[in-house]
């Protein structure tokens, strides 16, 4: 499943850079990209682990930069 | 101040506060209102440290977080770290600059980026916000796009934006397509035509049946390609992201040594050891590569979306790279470099008869035929005969057809079918390649008509302005004859052409083309990468195979076709070959100006480095390095967008 969300406060183009390589890492992750311009995030992902991996890509999220938000 | 967001208008009152703290500070360390003693020296801490968290607590929240959660060299822990030096150093005036001066920096950053973004929300402004679904009863009702259903009446007012893609049922009138096509001509539809999202209705009612649900209209797909075209990353962009995961880590390290080294070496530790980490601090200021890592993807975004405001899609920033570097353009001919339907191109008449006549009786015999070269000859007849006038219509397929018209008959054919019939042909005396169609009255020649697929409008200017672009040849494609494709080339001012080929001998030809130019560009692993770049454009209908095969695929013509808008790289919205150099162009502005920003920042750095090392850049040149640098860079990215 493919799916994307928002990112509100995503605030330096390094930071989304960094997520986007953690996300990849998470287990079940197809692909992943963390778009500065667009303030996207889109998250492809074995469907059976899908909404776990998304709990984990908010976590690895707030850990690079705390104050940006995913709408999920 | 409306421009601002309510988040920007907080920091600018941040910064404006301590800015003018810093200042009266400041003015009172040089007037010498801070007494040389410990107890002096600690007041004016204090005081520093008053501007400095007004401006910098942010920073500094995200720096201690950043720390507990493991995340070092970031932006918040290098300037925190800078500034917690400089404090310890003494240098406070300095600290509270460098914090102010990142602080305004990044107002800047973000504003300017904020505001690109705005550009590229206004391209998608092309989306519609709702539809007006009309139920059985005839009663209408406004829903939101996602709401349609396949095979939903909606009715367009004058003025609003067509919801999705849909076939008109009802009413004619022309509707605006600039915002998908780039095109300023409005487009006339009517009952039975197709209209598609994203176009404004001019000033009649339409009525259309959806044909499409809105996540598969031809707007959703336009979206979602020039938001997904920025993940698809050039080679520059590539580099950018492997030189900052590398250049931090390294500037860290060095800022150490240099703190500890010099001072060791010396020893003169104790006297020495503050000036070497005043030295390093300046290091770590310039050590964040953010002008670098926003300004690149940012100029690269700025050329997709000026591509696409003039109607071209460019799926990804890897494409603009192999845009501003091609070589070679294939095209295919026909539906591309012509109009792909066949038109009258000459008419000769013989004695005692005009052309006009000649394409009257053509058209008579011909008017109830659906052949391509009929169809040509019925267009251009701007006069028929009457229906009721035509009779015993005798049709040979392949070959020709007899009628009668009034008392007359009528003969149009080939020249086999003139010699079954038994009727002379005077050739022609004109060289004009195409299909000739012979017309007889009564059994005696009156004349030939010569059907073409003629080149478009635009076409022979679009392949000189590829030349001049730097396009090294142009080569035409075609399934047609030797004779056609020969004078279409010469016609158009292309030196290369393939005729006769099969649709399959196509992505063989395009194989050869590419190994030609591996072959130019030397041997080994690098051949490949230094070659020359291959573009091959065609409508996008039957050369999917073709289209994946080259460097940039070009579809053109494309709006509305999912298949084409799937299998390209580059999709052309209207019919214009002209948009070719046009986004060329837009290519070589977007890698040039991304060079230009590697090229001033890596400048700038390195050379504030080696400053900062002898102690001859200060902390002020080195916020320079960094902020500086990063809003000029910016600043340039954002030409890409003035149109």
């Amino acid at each position: 499943m493919k799916k994307k969300f928002k990112l509100i406060d995503l605030d330096c183009a390094n930071c989304a850079a960094k997520m986007e390589e953690a996300i990849k890492k998470i287990d079940g992750v197809n692909d992943a990209s963390v778009s500065f311009m667009t303030q996207k995030m889109m998250i492809d992902a074995d469907d059976a682990v899908f909404d776990k991996v998304v709990e984990e890509a908010v976590k690895r999220i707030a850990k690079v930069e705390p104050d940006c938000k995913v709408v999920l | 101040m409306g421009r601002f967001t309510n988040k920007q208008k907080k920091e600018l009152k941040q910064i404006g506060i301590s800015l003018v703290l810093f200042v009266i500070l400041m003015i009172a360390e040089h007037a010498g209102l801070f007494p040389d003693t410990t107890g002096g020296m600690i007041a004016e801490l204090l005081l520093y440290l008053i501007p400095y968290f007004i401006v910098g607590h942010d920073v500094v929240r995200k720096c201690l977080i950043g720390i507990k959660n493991r995340q070092l060299f970031d932006e918040s822990f290098l300037m925190t770290l800078a500034t917690i030096g400089a404090f310890g150093c003494g240098e406070f005036g300095e600290a509270v600059a460098v914090m102010l001066f990142y602080q305004v920096g990044e107002f800047f950053q973000e504003y300017a980026v904020g505001k690109s973004r705005g550009s590229i929300a206004e391209l998608m402004s092309m989306a519609p916000d709702f539809a007006n679904r009309e139920a059985e009863d005839g009663s209408v009702e406004i829903i939101d796009p996602d709401e349609i259903e396949v095979g939903d009446i909606l009715v367009i007012k004058p003025g609003e934006k067509v919801p999705t893609d849909g076939i008109v049922i009802e009413g004619s009138g022309f509707v605006n397509t600039s915002a998908l096509t780039g095109e300023s001509l409005p487009r006339l539809v009517s009952v039975g035509e197709q209209v598609i999202s994203g176009c404004i209705n001019g000033e009649t009612l339409l009525r259309i049946r959806a044909e499409k649900e809105f996540d598969d209209c031809t707007v959703s797909q336009i979206l979602e390609l020039v938001e997904e075209a920025s993940s698809r990353k050039s080679v520059t962009e590539n580099f950018i992201t492997r030189f900052a995961h590398y250049y931090t880590p390294t500037v860290v390290v060095a800022a150490v040594i240099l703190a500890f080294l010099p001072p060791l070496i010396s020893g003169h530790f104790a006297s020495e050891f503050g000036i070497w980490v005043l030295r390093a601090c300046t290091f770590l200021v310039i050590s964040c590569p953010c002008a670098l890592v926003i300004s690149v993807p940012l100029a690269f975004f700025g050329g997709i979306g000026a591509a696409s405001s003039k109607g071209v899609l460019v799926k990804g920033s890897n494409y603009l790279e192999t845009l501003a570097d091609l070589d070679t353009v294939v095209s295919d001919k026909t539906g591309t470099l012509t109009e792909g339907k066949f038109k009258v191109a000459m008419v000769e008449a013989a004695e005692g008869y005009d052309t006009d006549q000649i394409i009257r009786y053509a058209a008579a015999a011909e008017a109830g035929s659906t052949h391509p070269i009929a169809a040509a000859i019925i267009e251009a007849c701007e006069n028929p005969i009457a229906q009721s006038k035509i009779k015993n219509v005798r049709n040979v397929a392949g070959k020709g057809i007899t009628a009668k018209a009034g008392r007359d008959t009528i003969t149009v054919g080939n020249k086999g079918f003139f010699d079954e019939e038994g009727i002379d042909i005077t050739e022609l005396t004109a060289d004009v390649s195409g299909t000739n169609c012979y017309v007889a009255k009564n059994g005696k020649y009156i004349g030939t008509i010569i059907v073409a697929d003629m080149p478009k409008d635009g076409s022979k200017e679009a392949i000189r302005e590829m030349m001049n672009a730097g396009v090294k040849s142009v080569i035409m494609l075609t399934g047609d004859s030797e004779k056609v494709a020969s004078s279409v080339a010469s016609e158009l001012g292309i030196t290369e052409y393939r005729a006769e080929l099969l649709p399959q001998d196509k992505v063989s030809v395009v194989e050869d083309l590419l190994d030609e130019l591996r072959n130019r560009a030397g041997s080994g692993d690098k051949a490949d990468k230094n070659r020359g770049r291959l573009a091959f454009v065609g409508d996008g209908i039957n050369d999917a195979p073709v289209l994946s095969v080259a460097d940039a695929g070009i579809a053109m013509g494309s709006l509305g076709s999912d298949a084409a808008i799937e299998a390209a790289d580059v999709v052309i919205m209207d019919d214009d070959l002209g948009k070719i150099p046009a986004v060329m162009r837009i290519a070589r502005k977007t890698l040039g100006i991304s060079r230009q920003n590697i090229a001033f920042a890596l400048f700038v750095k390195f050379g504030c480095l080696v400053l900062g090392a002898l102690g001859i850049a200060n902390m002020w040149i080195a916020v320079f390095a960094d902020v500086g640098v990063a809003v000029i860079c910016i600043l340039n990215s954002m030409r890409m967008l003035n149109r």
